[in-house]
């Protein structure tokens, strides 16, 4: 790093990557994976995730991950991003929910209402 | 053939056997055998609890179950229809979060839960590392001092040492070689505040140490994290990798003359080590034991070099600061106690986790407000913050400010951010016994008041439990506590008997009940409670009687049982599994 001209210029780069339509594609799926989300089984919900991808074959879906968001009562917590639409956040999301997850609000743009935090 | 029931049973293999035979001899035994079938299936949730096991048609859902559970199943659901209550599976309730956000202000975790940490790209779009930038461009650093010091901040280790003054001793120590270190050897029980953002935003820690590093002219940092945070080391790990491919750790940082780089050192647990002395021996490699002081860290510390050691929370801060300005994080908080802390809400609440919260906010809007009140509605006790250094905070100081001083005025210390929520049902006497054993057990050994005298003070502890406290202990206890507090060289021992000392100040009729009357008041202190039966209530379905695992209830059928206090052991089975709530505890 030689200047904060060249700062800058990365953080253009990352904010501009962050929009979705920039990197073509239609969703973005956080999981939470810090060690609260982890000890409540955030990994095997985060090989769900992506194997069901994979078994979909579905390539334009964004997976990442992200820490502790302070609701470790409600890990894994899993968040679903469709477009430029906000983020919504799932609890309790343990693997067998996440083909229904996926299916329903990944694919179909309907977000399951019963297992949001904070409806 | 139809069967009218089916149970199935899933568990490791040998103890799912025992239940198994366990059912189907109880279910040949009463004649259901062609009635009731026993099955057995892998994994039949997610979550395994024990051996557990599925009455169909109506899905009782039993965990946990030993094969005399299975047997008592099998009389009252199968043969009786009755299913048991005791053994049901139930999932914790939990109220849903209307706003998750109540009160919190996020400034160290702003972007923990929202960035992915392992992308250094990530944290730099939200500013990372706009404010080292800044530093190093434009400020020098007496510049960076007065604004931390227009900010207010203080040390967000529990102590609460402002933190310009901090970096001030060190770059004012002559020395030609200094070093940053960050703590992050985080151990009171239940708290994990430092964890969460060392995993969450491992860049904001590293820009602080920078900042710091510049300021104080330090050209080498450690990170001290203990090997119990194996996914924070990793990911600190990571982040310490991309600053350097990216220039913001090395040589010439920013274009400027200014040089640093950042190591991980693993602490092994000892809770000891999050005391400065103790912590910078250990990172030389050697036992983690405290020393006297002065001469203070910032004259000579790592090495014998001056060296500045701030907390993870405090170190997260910088970087806001220097960016937003020291009047707005001072426009937060009270008089004396600037800015939010991070607070890690557990025990008897309902909402727990981990919360950021300007200073100055009362306890009760912590407990009622954040965290959603006392679990099960029950009446609120006390509040224990800063682990098992600090102290409790009575239900009548519920409306107390949050800042160091106030918290230091009722007994109690502000302390990393731990916050243990106690109900109706906690035995104050109990707990301190718990905290002194924490205490007894870390104590480095090196001053002999905290090394003998915790062990003396935690073994009255447990003769009051156990129904065996005499006249004078409670006068023991706060004597030796005082000589524990004034004869240890670190926090440890002078912390340790805080939560006893809190506890006597604000709960000593508890004690004295447990001394004098020989009653533990919430009845928690198996020596000091007697299970009975009243009478008028008792069915004498001889439930209780079969179920006593000392065979110490007695009486006819249909008549009212008796326990006999003698060979009564308390575990409280009998008050489980009575259909009519007839057992009551005294």
């Amino acid at each position: 790093m030689k200047s904060l001209e060249e700062l800058q210029k990365i953080k253009e780069r990352a904010l501009e990557r962050r929009k979705l339509a920039g990197e073509g594609a239609r969703a973005r799926v956080v999981v939470a994976m810090g060690t609260c989300g982890i000890a409540a089984g955030a990994r095997d919900t985060m090989s769900a995730v992506l194997g069901e991808l994979e078994k979909r074959n579905i390539a334009d879906v964004i997976v990442t991950q992200t820490g502790c968001i302070g609701l470790c009562e409600y890990e894994p917590i899993v968040q679903v991003q469709i477009g430029e639409q906000d983020m919504v956040t799932y609890g309790r999301i343990s693997p067998d929910r996440v083909a229904t997850l996926i299916e329903k609000h990944v694919l179909g743009g309907n977000p399951v209402e019963e297992w949001q935090v904070g409806k | 053939m139809a069967y009218r029931a089916h149970v199935i049973i899933s568990g490791t293999a040998e103890e799912t056997q025992q239940v198994k035979t366990a059912f189907v001899d109880t279910i040949d035994a009463l004649g259901l055998a062609g009635e009731v079938d026993v099955q057995e299936a892998v994994d039949i949730t997610v979550a395994p609890r024990g051996v557990e096991a599925i009455v169909y048609p109506d899905v009782t859902h039993y965990t946990d179950l030993t094969p005399a559970d299975a047997q008592l199943i099998a009389e009252e659901h199968l043969y009786k229809g009755r299913p048991v209550e005791g053994l049901i599976f139930r999932e914790r309730e939990v109220e849903p979060l209307d706003t998750p956000a109540t009160k919190e202000v996020r400034v160290v975790l702003r972007n923990v839960g929202k960035i992915n940490p392992e992308n250094i790209e990530e944290y730099i779009a939200e500013d990372g590392y706009a404010a080292l930038g800044k530093a190093l461009t434009e400020m020098t650093p007496d510049q960076v001092i007065a604004e931390l010091k227009t900010s207010g901040l203080r040390g967000r280790g529990g102590a609460g040492f402002p933190a310009w003054l901090k970096w001030t001793f060190a770059r004012q120590a002559p020395g030609d070689q200094k070093y940053v270190i960050c703590n992050g050897d985080e151990g009171d029980p239940g708290a994990f505040m430092n964890r969460r953002v060392l995993e969450g935003d491992p860049h904001s820690v590293l820009e602080g140490m920078a900042i710091a590093a510049y300021v104080v002219g330090a050209n080498q940092g450690y990170l001290y994290v203990r090997a119990e945070y194996p996914i924070a080391i990793h990911t600190l790990r990571i982040a310490i990798e991309q600053a350097r491919e990216y220039g913001l750790l090395g040589q010439n940082i920013f274009g400027t003359d200014f040089s640093f780089d950042l190591e991980v050192r693993m602490g092994a647990g000892a809770f000891v080590c999050g005391e400065e002395t103790a912590l910078m021996q250990s990172v030389e490699g050697k036992r983690g034991q405290p020393r006297t002081r002065p001469p203070f860290p910032a004259v000579s510390g790592l090495f014998g070099k001056p060296t500045n050691i701030n907390n993870v929370e405090t170190y997260a801060n910088v970087p806001q600061i220097l960016l937003k300005g020291g009047e707005w994080f001072a426009s937060m908080g009270t008089e004396k106690s600037k800015g939010t802390k991070t607070f890690a809400i557990a025990g008897k609440v309902k909402r727990t986790g981990l919360i950021e919260v300007p200073l100055g906010i009362t306890v009760r809007e912590i407990v009622y407000d954040v965290g959603g009140g006392v679990l099960n509605d029950k009446a609120f006790k006390a509040v224990q913050t800063g682990g098992p250094l600090g102290g409790c905070i009575p239900e009548k100081h519920l409306d107390l400010p949050v800042e160091y001083e106030s918290l230091a005025s009722v007994g109690s210390a502000m302390g990393s951010g731990g916050f243990i929520v106690m109900d109706e049902d906690t035995c104050m006497v109990d707990m301190a016994r718990f905290f002194m054993e924490f205490a007894q057990e870390e104590s480095c050994g090196k001053c002999v008041p905290c090394r003998v005298g915790t062990r003396r003070m935690l073994e009255i502890l447990e003769s009051i439990c156990a129904g065996k406290g005499q006249p004078g202990d409670i006068e023991r206890l706060e004597a030796l506590g005082q000589y524990v507090k004034l004869g240890s060289l670190c926090g440890l021992g002078q912390g340790a008997p805080n939560p006893i000392l809190s506890m006597i100040k604000h709960f000593r009729e508890e004690y004295e009940a447990h001394i004098y009357d020989k009653k533990c008041p919430a009845k928690v202190c198996r020596a000091l409670i007697e299970y009975k039966i009243d009478p008028e209530t008792c069915i004498g379905c001889t439930r209780c009687a079969r179920n006593c695992p000392v065979a110490a209830i007695t009486g006819a059928p249909r008549q009212p049982h008796v326990i006999d206090p003698e060979i009564c052991i308390r575990c409280g089975i009998c008050a489980q599994v009575c259909p009519v709530d007839a057992v009551r505890v005294e």
